[in-house]
């Protein structure tokens, strides 16, 4: 099922202040569908705070953002609908299984049957591990379980802190091609890195926070 | 709601949390007696109150782990950027928790009484006062809870602010049973219990999401 192509996100003179120190302002950002956006900046330069104000999760001393026009405070039910994202935690339950987990993760807007579980399982390579604990998995399992629940949510945007985190060479690999698809199918992608990547950079936009 | 059936099937991979609150409240309440040794008229005075006392404290010590463990690992996060009302995920939360919690310490309260020496025509007011009360301690609690769960050491913080919330719940509800031992009817005293579980209800889970909201911005 396509995304709707109308869908925007920008910010307008966005600022945040972390511990009494202005981390950015006046930043202008738009994310089209289809398009990646991939926020650089040392260690401390506010990405994550970035992040998690495009989500909501922060409330920004100055600007806003803007969900296909409208400030995601307006209707965030509708915002967070459309909205996927991971942070440097992963979302999982330990004590839950793998399936329990996907099963449970409350993203998706229709009932998950088995064979959506399965088959997303099986696109992170984490097929044969449904009925495991998720404690038991190694780190980049447990990124990749966290990688699943996003695509379980189905959502246009996605936005990521930091998604390579534990993943080795091919869990990169792995992401940037589940990405590159997202990306094909209409879905936009907000992003922050460290490690160097192989985005299209046609519709890779690179926003950094040092300047 | 999935998020119910979720909390509850944690709960049951986590007995060891569950049961620390409930073996709280049976050894305060069994150790009382030993305590008040030869004087059970004594006993009979304060009983009331002790089984409250033990039930109240039970309650904030099981609390931490309403929301401790969604925000160590990221699920509480992503519970604020569900679609769905985050007031509506919080009471099913706060449900699965009393389930665990307060409806255990309902069911173990007739043993407990016996061994305080409370008379049977008061364990009907008892149950009630249970019912009535434990489930608006977890919702007047997990307001406290969601300021503190931010905090690395919020115990004595959240013990600060919650407890004088708690403290309309605890004297309505021991009158209730010390009315009902002597004889006399509780109908006053349950009323205002049920009240102020009715209030707990209407105002908290609002309460609640939007201070998870700001612990976890």
């Amino acid at each position: 099922m396509p995304y709707p192509t109308h869908s925007r996100l920008t910010t307008t003179r966005l600022g945040c202040m972390r511990d009494q120190r202005m981390l950015f302002n006046q930043v202008e950002l738009s994310v089209l569908p289809g398009a990646a956006l991939v926020i650089e900046g040392r260690n401390g330069s506010g990405k994550t705070t970035l992040l998690r104000s495009l989500c909501g999760l922060h409330s920004p001393e100055e600007g806003e953002v803007l969900w296909c026009g409208n400030s995601i405070l307006n209707d965030p039910s509708a915002f967070h609908a459309s909205l996927a994202y991971t942070g440097h935690r992963n979302g999982i339950k330990p004590q839950l299984s793998c399936v329990e987990n996907l099963r449970f993760s409350g993203t998706a807007s229709a009932d998950l049957c088995n064979s959506d579980i399965d088959s997303v399982l099986n696109t992170v390579e984490l097929d044969g591990y449904g009925s495991q604990l998720a404690r038991r998995l190694s780190a980049g399992q447990q990124r990749r379980l966290a990688l699943a629940r996003l695509l379980l949510a189905r959502a246009q945007l996605w936005i990521l802190d930091e998604p390579f985190t534990a993943l080795n060479k091919n869990g990169i690999a792995l992401f940037e091609r589940l990405a590159e698809d997202h990306l094909d199918a209409g879905g936009m992608l907000v992003m922050s890195s460290h490690h160097p990547m192989t985005l299209n950079p046609d519709r890779t936009t690179r926003f950094n926070l040092d300047t | 709601m999935l998020l119910l059936r979720r909390d509850l099937l944690l709960a049951c991979r986590n007995r060891a949390e569950i049961a620390n609150p409930l073996l709280f409240f049976i050894l305060v309440a069994a150790l009382f007696p030993l305590a008040a040794g030869p004087q059970p008229e004594l006993l009979q005075k304060i009983a009331s109150g002790v089984i409250w006392v033990a039930a109240l404290l039970a309650n904030l010590l099981s609390l931490d782990v309403l929301f401790r463990s969604d925000y160590e690992d990221g699920s509480l996060e992503q519970l604020l950027l569900s679609p769905h009302p985050t007031s509506l995920l919080v009471l099913s939360k706060i449900t699965a928790h009393w389930i665990t919690t307060g409806l255990p310490m309902v069911l173990v309260s007739p043993l407990l009484a016996g061994l305080l020496s409370i008379p049977a025509s008061a364990y009907p007011t008892l149950l009630y006062t249970l019912m009535l009360g434990t489930p608006a301690l977890s919702l007047i609690g997990a307001i406290g809870v969601a300021l503190t769960v931010g905090l690395q050491r919020g115990g004595i913080l959240l013990s600060l602010l919650v407890l004088p919330l708690y403290i309309p719940v605890l004297v309505f509800a021991s009158d209730a049973i010390h009315s009902a031992s002597i004889g006399m009817a509780p109908v006053a005293q349950l009323s205002l219990l049920a009240s102020l579980l009715v209030l707990a209800l209407s105002l908290s889970p609002t309460a609640t999401a939007a201070a998870l909201r700001i612990s976890l911005s």
